[in-house]
């Protein structure tokens, strides 16, 4: 695994803020400027990779590339798989991303400006797919197996994990590098600042962020990288690599109604779907990431799906986006991470900011204080505009 | 611009612009096979050349660009064509 967040930029730093409930979540000012409704974001900083990269290989990564290509070389480090073991394997990518706004914006900018299609340059169509993450990311490591990328809006990096784990349980690949990213920009989010959706607690950034709470009154956008390296058991024990978690259901769903509103129903298709698909009985998840971005239909209608199909057993659920805000294609993916550092380290990270539940979150066993607890299951869930749903189940291995 | 301060702005562009190493430099040297400047690298040298030296490269006219010297030669004279 390797991560590049807002709540930290390894592995180590945001287990630490997971564990005491540390916020990403900043005022830009910048957007004030611009005309913005809410100036919330998460942040972290670009990483430079200038002496790292070449140039070739640095000029058609846009920021959220950026931000993969350092949580890839993390997780990369941290699975023991060094070059020469991409170079004699067959490995794969799949990763979730949705936009690559800012590239699209700047290279346009400069035609307006220039009136030329010549002055600008080699990098931007490189940056400027939706592809452009697996497309850099299998050049930059030389990867020579399924290589694309999956846009499901904000369920991207958990369908990219879950159509990996499918490619993999089918016998087609050994290995896959998976995750999801996220741009941090303005551009990115200009037009999503227009729907109303985010929160304008502007005065307190890091309580602007409050799933489930009375009070919430929005999502606070976010982003950065994060990659998983999935694998089929015989790859691993054959490698001898240490397993952090075993993918063991996947359950997708879509709900076929509005294009923004959420709903009940598909939801807990996608969840009860993971669960048929991981032949367990739903007593046996410990743990619940829930997909809870603070807006109060969404947080609403998710509180009421887990209350159906969980209704009897409870187990602890917390939205890390109380702390990281909405990571959008990033999150599917970044939350496994997040949800697997707690089971391997035995505790629930707490859903800071919730002060008061609502009417339906208060059915709900949510873990408001970081909480020591043994987690041999958890279940991630991520939704998104089109009512894509994706529910992830991994396994303590 | 003197030609000796056009080939000097040049190398330098090369060494900051297309980040080739500075002992890489010298006019013999083959664009692609010495430089490593490929196709890609050449749409970037017409956004260079028009942002440092206010000139369009014209494709056609680069047809014969082999070496760094044809390059400096052809700058040279698309900026003093006399």
């Amino acid at each position: 695994m390797g991560i590049y967040s807002v709540i930290g930029k390894n592995l180590q730093e945001v287990e630490d803020s997971l564990r005491h409930g540390r916020s990403g979540i900043v005022f830009d000012p910048l957007r004030k400027a611009m005309g913005f409704r809410s100036a919330l974001t998460g942040m972290v900083e670009r990483p430079h990779l200038k002496g790292v990269l070449d140039r070739r290989l640095r000029i058609g990564l846009p920021v959220q590339g950026e931000y993969a290509y350092i949580s890839t070389l993390e997780a990369l480090k941290h699975a023991g798989i060094e070059q020469s073991y991409l170079d004699a394997n067959e490995v794969g990518i799949l990763f979730g991303n949705d936009s690559s706004a800012l590239s699209v914006v700047e290279s346009v900018d400069i035609l307006r400006q220039k009136k030329d299609t010549m002055m600008i340059g080699s990098g931007y169509i490189f940056q400027s797919m939706n592809s452009t993450v697996s497309m850099n990311l299998s050049v930059i490591f030389r990867l020579r197996g399924v290589n694309f990328t999956l846009s499901g809006a904000c369920a991207s990096g958990s369908h990219a994990i879950g159509i990996g784990y499918l490619l993999i349980k089918q016998g087609l690949q050994d290995i896959i590098i998976c995750g999801g990213a996220q741009e941090i920009n303005p551009e990115s989010t200009a037009s999503f600042d227009a729907l109303n959706a985010f929160s304008v607690r502007e005065s307190e950034p890091t309580k602007a962020s409050r799933p489930f709470d009375r009070d919430r009154d929005g999502l606070v956008p976010s982003g950065g990288a994060a990659t998983v390296i999935i694998e089929s058991y015989e790859s691993a024990m054959k490698r001898g690599a240490t397993i952090y978690g075993e993918v063991i259901g996947y359950g997708f769903s879509s709900n076929g109604e509005h294009i923004s509103m959420p709903n009940v129903e598909g939801p807990v298709r996608a969840m009860e779907k993971a669960i048929r698909d991981a032949g367990i009985r739903s007593e046996e998840i410990d743990y619940i990431n829930a997909h809870a971005t603070s807006t109060p239909a969404g947080d609403r209608n998710e509180a009421s799906s887990i209350d159906l199909v969980f209704g009897s057993s409870k187990p602890l659920v917390s939205s890390t986006k109380s702390m990281t805000g909405h990571e959008m294609w990033m999150g599917g993916a970044s939350e496994v991470i997040y949800s697997t550092l707690m089971m391997n380290h035995g505790f629930v990270a707490p859903n800071i900011n919730l002060e008061n539940p609502d009417d339906v979150s208060e059915k709900l066993n949510i873990a408001t204080e970081t909480t020591s607890r043994e987690i041999n299951a958890f279940l991630s869930n991520s939704f998104g505009f089109g009512g894509t749903n994706s529910s992830l189940i991994i396994r303590k291995a | 611009m003197q030609n000796d301060e056009i080939i000097r702005k040049i190398n330098q562009l090369l060494i900051d612009e297309i980040e080739i190493e500075e002992s890489q430099i010298y006019p013999a040297a083959d664009l692609k096979k010495d430089l490593g400047i490929d196709s890609l690298d050449f749409v970037d040298l017409f956004v260079i050349v028009e942002n440092n030296f206010g000139f369009k490269m014209k494709a056609e006219e680069m047809a014969g660009v082999k070496s760094l010297q044809d390059f400096y030669s052809y700058i040279i004279h698309r900026i003093n064509p006399n």
